[in-house]
């Protein structure tokens, strides 16, 4: 049971350390768009092109 | 490549429906024959717009966005064609200034809106579309707000040349000049989530703490281990009650200094005492702690105003959404007083000595003073008079009202500081201001029952104190808690804010604090007829030559002379010779355009003129021969040359495409519709008639006869909204309970009414007042579970049969629930 004396404060540790590397992820705007991400993997443009896609015109403007 | 059919005539009726359009879903209307390849097959598309649209997006390689799109697209024709013709001015030092940041390296960055995303693939669209323009450096889409973040070389893409390629693939961007006050408020956002998210973590653990204190039989743990856990329970509340409930002891100590009780008062006393008491008893070895239900309350707590918050963010990006900056332009007369001739240029361009032509109902784009003219000006948005103010030559007129009556002739004596104009703005600003009074009321209430739980609290812990132990704080501590009327105090405006926003998302915006209420408890709806029933695109009907020429040529000619005008007449004139494309081209030159009258100019060698029949008489010298009368409903516009009459040609008013459907539904949920118009009761029986409304008409009314109208209907008790557009129904939209305003309408129309009518469609108005009458249902569940709860939980907390963190727990999932129930508003169905 003598443990507990070391495993309590490192669950305290445990929890600041979550803390902090929350605060990191909140600061570098990971939770800014909590939808996007999600659609932008499935979005991505790894379809085979089209055939006209290869015409030599195909700039947009 | 892909190829376009060109429709053999334009005029078709939208009754006969073959099938949906591939692009935006709506049905593509019998013989117009437009069709885009994609994938492979040929796609049926509604209208030039969409299959221009379509083109660019295949061409562009793009078409994957058909492949994953969800929803169909926005119809291009919506975006506002003022909002392209005027794309150049966004290139302008000065019009730029306000919303562009250039950084050491040349490169420029804004955050643009996007409008017209319906599902994911739009926001790829979007992207994709940025990314290939040469000179455009960095994208960044954020699909919860709509918004892109860009960057670009100002010498290799011009910013208009931007926005132009969003709008070719049937979106449009326009640029954000709110951007610094968005960072503000995602800055915030990241603060409060982080708030949230350390109370989160400090609960969870606590909680591990103390639960087997609260399953072991007394005595079962050590003592020494005891001891340990309680330490370790003050070190993780310590961040919560210091850094995650700042907002709360600032909130409490800002009500305290200015004199007065808020619902933050007993929440931040509660935590204190609580937290106070579990120090203590920490310290001193015995006693209860109460780590676990302060935890758990900030967190709970926390949770519910984040809800709150993220709910009114959401409200007020929809509003943002109008604050579009449109670059300001004003019609310079370059050659006054020699010629009347107008050059649309930007306002920022202006200098003082310009001369301007201010049209009826448009903004003054400078300050300046009246050189030809007598008209009123409103000042309503400027000054808050609203009264207008008679102005004539010689006076001076300020940028930014509204000129109501007549045309001016404006003199520029200084150069514009407001290059970037954006009224409804304004009038959202005006709107998130007020606040409304239901609103006002539930705060008062919120604030003497905070001041009643702090005496109740009080009398607890007397009542309670000759009980042994430490009774009296535990209970006192739980009044406290379980009755702070957060719920309350959040029941009303959570609703509203809610409703707002999603009224504005559906192109309803609200710019009055009692909007939302007063459209709920609407039982009359009056509708003017032009320009409200009816749409604005006006259509050439008839064309009727009077000389030799053909139907097509007396097009041709009529078009390019009313090339340039910005008249709805002659926008339509132009529009129907495009439609036609096999018709020869003619070219004018030295126009000359008589206010209210019509246009001169030459054409081969000729003088012409187009316009009223008087002012084509003067040219022509003959008086108009006899021919068949036109249509009632119709407006007529007369061709001529030097001594001989060449045609006439009649502009329809057809009505809103929806106009019938929208009335049906608005008379199902139980409103009486009542039409008032001003026009030719011929033609106001016939729109009438069409849309299945047989009483209730009133033809050939003049503004007194319409106010008189809707005071008899007041008279009787009803509440009345009335939807109107242009300068004769001001006193009306005045005078009526609540006003719905379109925004294709004069200015003024929209600066007085309570709400605009953002969208072309009518039926968002039949969408608006069940959505209205749902958040009136939401408030009043709202008020009576907050009211319920406390008049339950008070007495109970009284009797000492409430442990604080049971409090905790109730308190904080009744005010979860009020906000949450609000949320249903925002959720119901999709998008409009």
């Amino acid at each position: 049971m003598e443990a507990l004396y070391l495993l309590i404060p490192l669950s305290v540790a445990a929890v600041l350390g979550i803390v902090a590397l929350l605060w990191w992820a909140v600061s570098r705007g990971q939770f800014d768009d909590l939808e996007g991400p999600a659609h932008q993997i499935l979005m991505d443009d790894d379809t085979p092109r089209a055939q006209e896609d290869r015409a030599p015109s195909t700039k947009v403007i | 490549m892909t190829a376009i059919t060109a429709p053999a005539i334009s005029s078709t009726t939208a009754a006969d429906a073959a099938a949906e359009c591939f692009h935006c879903g709506l049905p593509v209307p019998a013989r117009t024959g437009y069709q885009v390849n994609i994938d492979g097959a040929a796609r049926n598309m509604c209208c030039a717009g969409c299959a221009a649209v379509a083109e660019t997006i295949v061409a562009s390689g793009l078409a994957d966005y058909y492949r994953h799109r969800s929803a169909p697209s926005t119809k291009p024709d919506e975006v506002a064609p003022d909002f392209l013709r005027n794309l150049q001015h966004f290139d302008l030092d000065t019009a730029q200034q306000t919303f562009v940041r250039l950084d050491e390296t040349g490169i420029s960055r804004a955050e643009l809106l996007l409008e017209g995303i319906t599902c994911p693939a739009c926001v790829w669209l979007a992207e994709q579309t940025l990314k290939r323009l040469d000179g455009v450096t960095e994208v960044y889409v954020n699909y919860a707000t709509e918004r892109a973040q860009l960057a670009w070389d100002g010498q290799r893409v011009k910013l208009s040349a931007i926005l132009r390629a969003i709008a070719e693939v049937g979106l449009s961007a326009h640029p954000f000049d709110a951007a610094l006050r968005s960072a503000l408020r995602a800055q915030e956002r990241r603060k409060r989530l982080f708030e949230l998210a350390v109370a989160g973590l400090g609960m969870m653990q606590v909680m591990m703490y103390v639960v087997p204190g609260y399953l072991s039989a007394p005595g079962e743990i050590d003592p020494a281990f005891e001891t340990v856990m309680r330490w370790a329970s003050l070190v993780l509340t310590l961040p919560v009650v210091l850094f995650s409930s700042r907002s709360f002891f600032s909130g409490a100590w800002r009500d305290l200094a200015h004199r007065s009780v808020g619902m933050d008062v007993p929440i931040a006393l509660a935590i204190a005492v609580a937290f106070g008491a579990s120090v203590r008893a920490t310290l001193a070895g015995h006693g209860e702690t109460y780590f676990d239900s302060v935890t758990m309350f900030v967190f709970l707590l926390l949770g519910a105003r984040f809800l709150e918050v993220e709910s009114r963010a959401r409200a007020a990006a929809a509003i943002e959404r109008l604050s579009r900056p449109l670059p300001a332009n004003a019609s310079r007369l370059g050659a006054y007083p020699l010629s009347r001739a107008t050059e649309n240029v930007s306002a920022a361009t202006l200098v003082p000595g310009d001369v301007v032509l201010v049209e009826s109902g448009a903004i003054i784009p400078a300050d300046g003073a009246i050189v030809e003219g007598a008209s009123e000006v409103d000042e309503a948005l400027l000054s808050g008079e609203s009264a207008p103010l008679a102005r004539s030559v010689s006076d001076s007129v300020i940028g930014g009202s509204v000129n109501i009556g007549s045309p001016l002739v404006v003199r520029v004596t200084r150069a514009s500081t407001d290059s970037v104009l954006s009224h409804i703005a304004r009038l959202a600003d005006r709107a998130l201001g007020e606040k409304p009074r239901l609103v006002e009321l539930t705060a008062r209430i919120a604030s003497i029952f905070s001041a009643a739980v702090v005496l109740l609290a009080a009398l607890t812990a007397l009542i309670w104190l000759p009980v042994a132990g430490d009774a009296w704080l535990r209970h006192a501590i739980a009044v406290l808690v379980v009755t702070c009327p957060c719920a309350l105090a959040l029941a009303t405006p959570a609703a509203l804010t809610a409703a707002t926003g999603r009224l504005c998302g559906l192109g309803l915006l609200a710019t009055r604090g009692h909007a939302v209420e007063t459209l709920a408890r609407a039982t009359d709806m009056v509708f003017d007829k032009t320009g409200t029933l009816s749409s604005n695109t006006l259509r050439v009907s008839t064309i009727l030559p009077i000389g030799k020429v053909t139907r097509d040529e007396a097009l041709a000619l009529a078009a390019a002379l009313e090339e340039g005008s910005s008249h709805p007449l002659a926008r339509a004139i132009v529009a129907a010779a495009l439609a036609s494309p096999d018709a020869k081209r003619f070219v004018a030159r030295n126009g000359v355009h008589g206010t209210g009258q019509g246009v001169e100019a030459d054409i081969e060698g000729e003088r012409m003129r187009i316009g009223s029949a008087a002012f084509v008489a003067e040219l022509a010298g003959t008086a108009l021969a006899a021919m068949p009368a036109a249509q009632t409903s119709n407006s007529c516009v007369f061709l001529g040359k030097k001594g001989q009459w060449l045609a006439r040609l009649e502009i329809a008013d057809t009505l809103r495409s929806d106009a019938r459907e929208s009335i049906a539904a608005l008379r199902a949920s139980g409103l009486r519709i009542h039409i008032l118009s001003g026009d030719q009761p011929g033609a106001v029986e016939a729109a009438a008639h069409a849309l299945g409304i047989a009483e209730n008409v009133v033809a050939q009314a003049t503004p007194a006869r319409k106010l008189e109208y809707v005071e008899s209907l007041q008279r009787e008790g009803r509440i009345v909204v009335m939807v109107g557009d242009g300068i004769n129904d001001a006193p009306v939209l005045a005078r009526a309970q609540l006003s719905i305003a379109m925004s294709s309408g004069a200015g003024l129309a929209r600066a007085h009414a309570d709400m605009v009518l953002l969208s072309p469609h009518l039926r968002v108005l039949a969408q608006g007042v069940l959505l209205a009458r749902a958040a009136r249902r939401i408030i009043r569940q709202n008020l009576a579970w907050a009211i319920g709860y406390n008049a339950v939980a008070a007495p109970l907390a009284m009797l000492g049969w409430v442990a604080p963190w049971l409090a905790a727990l109730g308190m904080s999932a009744s005010s979860l629930l009020v906000v949450a129930n609000a949320a249903r508003l925002n959720r119901r169905n999709t998008r409009g």
